[in-house]
């Protein structure tokens, strides 16, 4: 939200200007050498993300290490009601033992992704002015909302992605799972059975089912983690710069200031409703993704 | 879109926290839930038990109740019976006592009769005699006659 924003700016910056500082992370260079992959982090989305990380495990944590089956506090009401939210979505799509990983699985990236999310309503300039603040520098890059940032929507995806492999593989073994990537969605020819002029050539073109069912199960595996990390990313991201734009129009005089609060509360509350759809809808993939991997085709 | 070592961090804490929930979140929640599902479950059936235990037990009260009732109506219709007939015999009784009173009475009455008569006759003759005596005393003799004095005694 930053439509209390930047005055100060107007006179020096542009808006141009003014929105590419906000789409600046903190960025740090970690180890030696100058490697653009493992020498760089985003200080401020981890720190953000792992702090928000640590507050909701946390706080679930001291309610559930007190539940009690008797009459319950608010608290832990809150928190069985969120529970069974989650668990009635599991139950319904997945059918084995869910209490094993998936649900809790899918209540932790509920959460968090929940938690970093409401990130997106606390105003950017208020965080900025905060970090200059405990900086001391002026020109500090800070950004409070980790879903904007690539690295955390794919850290989360691409967790996903190795989490259903994995369970694939459990399930069906190395042989099921090999089978499945070549063998589904268009089948397999049952080999060595030529009896038929049509079972001839069904071994002849087998090759070409097979790479077919291949190539298909490569762009499933692709499209996977790219859709559950880029719906989140560009849903965030895309409201962060919206409130930029408003912050920036902020800057143009006082009718500008009027608008922007207006302009930006319509879009605060518009995002009270995309905030945790986003949470919600990210969470319902992992639990596809993962049920889906439990089942042979 | 830049990566860099921010997406592995990020992994990182992702398994930290899934970690933590399934260890130690999760469980305890569910054995909570579930402990109190199985206790309401099995208060509603105990309540369902009660409900019914409590409409045999009125049912059995209430035909304790009929039986009863009809133990005493039937105690009363015999009490009536058996009062009608101690009143029946008390009333035979009574008649038949009156009239052996009655009769009783009557023979003393007769007995009593018989005896004024017979002191009656007795001394109508003895007063007949002496009147005759006093009458005949000059001209007959009174062993000359007894005979006849004591037939008309006799004939009275």
């Amino acid at each position: 939200m930053a439509t209390n924003s930047t005055t100060e700016h107007a006179g020096e910056v542009t808006a141009t200007e003014y929105i590419n500082h906000h789409l600046h992370f903190n960025k740090q260079s970690v180890g030696e050498g100058d490697h653009p992959f493992w020498n760089v982090i985003h200080f401020d989305m981890v720190l953000i993300s792992v702090l928000l990380g640590v507050m909701v495990a946390g706080a679930v944590w001291l309610v559930a290490r007190k539940a009690h089956p008797g009459v319950p506090s608010k608290t832990q009401a809150f928190v069985e009601l969120i529970f069974e939210f989650v668990d009635d979505q599991v139950k319904g799509m997945f059918h084995g033992d869910r209490h094993a990983f998936i649900a809790p699985t899918a209540l932790t990236v509920f959460l968090w992704v929940l938690a970093m999310n409401i990130m997106d309503l606390v105003p950017i300039d208020g965080v900025a002015e905060l970090a200059k603040l405990i900086s001391g520098n002026d020109h500090i890059a800070f950004r409070p909302l980790p879903t904007a940032d690539v690295n955390t929507t794919f850290a989360l995806a691409l967790s996903v992605w190795v989490m259903m492999i994995f369970f694939s593989i459990k399930v069906k073994g190395v042989g099921g799972w090999l089978h499945e990537i070549f063998g589904s969605p268009f089948g397999m020819p049952k080999l060595f059975t030529p009896k038929s002029f049509a079972g001839v050539i069904g071994l002849l073109l087998s090759p070409l089912l097979l790479l077919a069912n291949f190539l298909f199960n490569m762009i499933e595996y692709i499209s996977k983690p790219l859709s559950h990390s880029m719906r989140l990313f560009g849903n965030l991201y895309a409201s962060e710069v919206i409130f930029l734009l408003i912050g920036a129009l902020a800057a143009t005089g006082i009718l500008g200031v009027l608008g922007s609060i207006v302009l930006g509360a319509i879009w605060a509350i518009f995002h009270i409703l995309v905030v945790p759809l986003q949470a919600f809808i990210f969470m319902m993939m992992t639990i596809v993704y993962i049920a889906m991997a439990h089942e042979s085709h | 879109m830049e990566f860099n070592l921010s997406l592995i961090a990020q992994s990182f804490t992702f398994a930290i926290l899934i970690f933590v929930i399934v260890k130690f979140v999760w469980p305890p929640l569910l054995k909570a839930i579930e402990t109190r599902q199985k206790e309401i479950a099995d208060g509603l059936a105990a309540a369902q038990e009660g409900k019914s235990a409590l409409e045999n037990a009125s049912k059995k009260s209430e035909e304790t109740l009929n039986e009863a009732k009809q133990k005493a109506s039937e105690i009363i219709s015999q009490a009536e019976k058996r009062a009608s007939e101690i009143v029946d015999e008390a009333k035979n009784t009574a008649k038949t006592e009156g009239d052996r009173i009655i009769e009783s009475a009557r023979s003393e009455i007769d007995q009593e009769v018989n005896r004024a008569k017979e002191g009656l006759r007795a001394q109508v003759s003895v007063l007949a005699v002496s009147g005759a005596e006093k009458i005949l005393r000059k001209e007959i003799d009174a062993k000359a006659h007894t005979a006849i004095l004591s037939k008309l005694a006799a004939e009275l």
